[in-house]
């Protein structure tokens, strides 16, 4: 394949790419721009790309988690702190907790065979259409009255393991069924148990696919609002939670509020960088692969 | 003996975990809700306590105008904002299934619209829309043209909301369409060249009919998403101005939370499920049905 070689375009398309690459970033840029303005920088006439960079609006927000006192914050309010650290166990668990569930399950499906795939993809296909406005009232009910754990991260957790398993079954059905069998049976030769050939053989050979699923998951977690909630007390808050609830008030602190959602948005960012080639191919594998 | 039985066990061992999360946090919601929707419910109250209506819930709904209007907003938004991807995100692949240097940093940035919270792109929607400070307004007032009242405004909340599903989905349609591309046949690029073909021949009679399947699937994908939408519009209007952009979703989340009937918002739930699953089966079937015209016209040519 000729890979290093590129085909020579006319200029106007590299105007075109340019133009594309500014609308897609662009958004992001300004709210990042945003998060170190000061608030007399945001709502002043003058042009917005000068200004005095400042680390105000991050220290209001993480005020909690600073090892020294930062002159400008006279009450530390301490909401988004909390958010942040429940947010990241509730991600974290949900994520490893519907992987290896879902790891397991998706194996049993493609190796067992005692289900077609094709029922495994249509169910898959069903569980992703159903809305989280749709689990609203029936998850608020029965986690209220019936299991008494609203309220709990545990509660918040579950709901996300559940949402998930579906789409992580399916990602990683198709790359579970690209491993050789005869490297399976080599190993049941050798005398392991069911158990060690899919801790010790199958799981090493589809970490890309893990990667993937993982990603997914993450993200699913880290950034849903809705059913976080209405399940979530004062406690059990995640980020997207208190930032919705500091928009509805009426004077809004953009500087602050674009720090908290720009702190939000670094880690999906960070896995958009370090694993796109995963994305793709997570974001491909069911619709392309068929 | 033994090792037999664990054998035998081995794949419900494997599949019981998953199983009974779904069980529990997922279909028994899903049962509880249909059930739900036949009582009038308020969130104080237990389920047993609840009294049984029967269906005066999807009664009420059929004759509620804020219902309808927010069935038909929600149509609109769907319609309106897949059709609009669709056409530029397969635009873009085929103009850009180059072989270009930096495709994959190109490809990478274009992910991030999707991979950020909706919550947070909401929140960078609503600071540009801003009637003072926001960038389009500063821009038209800087050349000297009315300012546009961007989300307080009926018709342009919908269109604003429109604009920033857009940005934020196109690319979904655009790696998906450019997979596609990439993974076509050579042989049929080159024999229709060699038959003289132009590019825009090419496009139309070979390319896009080639990827229709993964188009069609795109587009499913694409469509249930955009029944999903909530948060970005939660953000930016929350469904006003009025009930111009309160799609389903939304509504259902208020009559729960705000208005406290949980009857009538599961009865909502159950229509907008309805129509989802209307939806994935009428594509499914589709698919299917194009799979078998497809083997029987590979069949009639192989007979000739």
């Amino acid at each position: 394949m000729s890979d290093k070689t590129y085909d020579k375009q006319n200029p106007a398309f590299y105007a075109l790419l340019v133009a594309l690459v500014v609308m897609a970033v662009g958004p992001i840029a300004m709210m990042l721009m945003t998060s170190f303005k000061l608030n007399v920088d945001i709502m002043s006439d003058t042009s917005s790309l000068i200004f005095m960079p400042t680390l105000r609006n991050y220290e209001t927000a993480l005020c909690d988690f600073l090892w020294y006192e930062a002159a400008h914050v006279d009450y530390c309010d301490k909401t988004f702190g909390r958010a942040l650290v429940n947010s990241l166990i509730i991600s974290l668990v949900s994520t490893v907790l519907t992987l290896v569930i879902g790891c397991m399950a998706a194996y049993a499906l493609v190796r067992f065979r005692f289900m077609g795939r094709d029922t495994v993809s249509l169910s898959t296909l069903a569980m992703r259409m159903v809305p989280p406005a749709v689990l609203l009232v029936p998850v608020f009910g029965i986690w209220t009255f019936q299991f008494q754990i609203d309220g709990t991260r545990a509660g918040i957790i579950l709901v996300y393991v559940a949402m998930n398993l579906p789409f992580v079954i399916w990602i990683l059905q198709s790359f579970i069924v690209q491993v050789p069998i005869q490297l399976e049976e080599a190993a049941r030769m050798d005398g392991a148990g069911p158990f060690q050939v899919f801790f010790l053989v199958v799981l090493p050979l589809i970490k890309p696919g893990l990667a993937a699923a993982a990603i997914f998951t993450f993200r699913v977690a880290w950034n849903e609002f809705l059913l976080a909630n209405a399940l979530a007390d004062r406690n059990s808050r995640t980020v997207p939670v208190t930032i919705v609830n500091s928009m509805t008030e009426f004077d809004i602190d953009w500087g602050v509020i674009m720090a908290t959602g720009m702190l939000l948005a670094i880690p999906p960012i960070i896995f958009t960088f370090v694993a796109s080639r995963q994305i793709i191919t997570g974001m491909t594998a069911g619709a392309v692969k068929g | 003996m033994q090792s037999a039985n664990v054998n035998r066990l081995t794949p419900y061992l494997f599949l019981a975990p998953a199983a009974l999360i779904m069980a529990v946090a997922l279909l028994y919601p899903i049962g509880y809700m249909i059930y739900a929707s036949f009582l009038d419910w308020n969130p104080s109250q237990r389920i047993g306590e609840a009294d049984f209506v029967g269906l005066r819930n999807y009664v009420n709904l059929l004759s509620d105008a804020a219902f309808l209007e927010s069935f038909w907003v929600t149509i609109k938004f769907a319609a309106i904002v897949v059709s609009v991807e669709m056409f530029i995100g397969v635009g873009l692949a085929l103009l850009l299934d180059r072989n270009i240097r930096g495709m994959s940093l190109l490809r990478t940035l274009f992910i991030l619209p999707m991979m950020i919270a909706p919550i947070v792109v909401g929140l960078m929607w609503r600071y540009m829309y801003h009637p003072t400070v926001g960038i389009f307004n500063r821009t038209l007032k800087s050349l000297g043209f009315e300012t546009v009242p961007w989300l307080s405004d009926g018709s342009w909340a919908f269109a604003s909301v429109v604009i920033a599903d857009v940005w934020q989905w196109t690319p979904f349609i655009f790696i998906l369409s450019l997979a596609a591309l990439q993974s076509l046949p050579q042989s049929a690029m080159e024999a229709s060249r060699i038959d003289g073909a132009t590019g825009w021949q090419q496009i139309i009679h070979i390319k896009l009919p080639l990827m229709m399947p993964v188009l069609i699937v795109t587009l499913l994908l694409r469509l249930i998403d955009a029944f999903k939408v909530l948060e970005v519009i939660l953000v930016l209007t929350n469904g006003g101005p009025g009930l111009s952009t309160e799609i389903l979703s939304l509504r259902i989340s208020r009559t729960a939370s705000e208005f406290r009937e949980l009857g009538e918002a599961a009865a909502m739930s159950n229509f907008l499920l309805i129509l989802l699953m209307l939806l994935t089966f009428g594509m499914f079937f589709y698919n299917k049905a194009v799979e078998v015209r497809a083997a029987r016209l590979r069949a009639a040519a192989e007979e000739d």
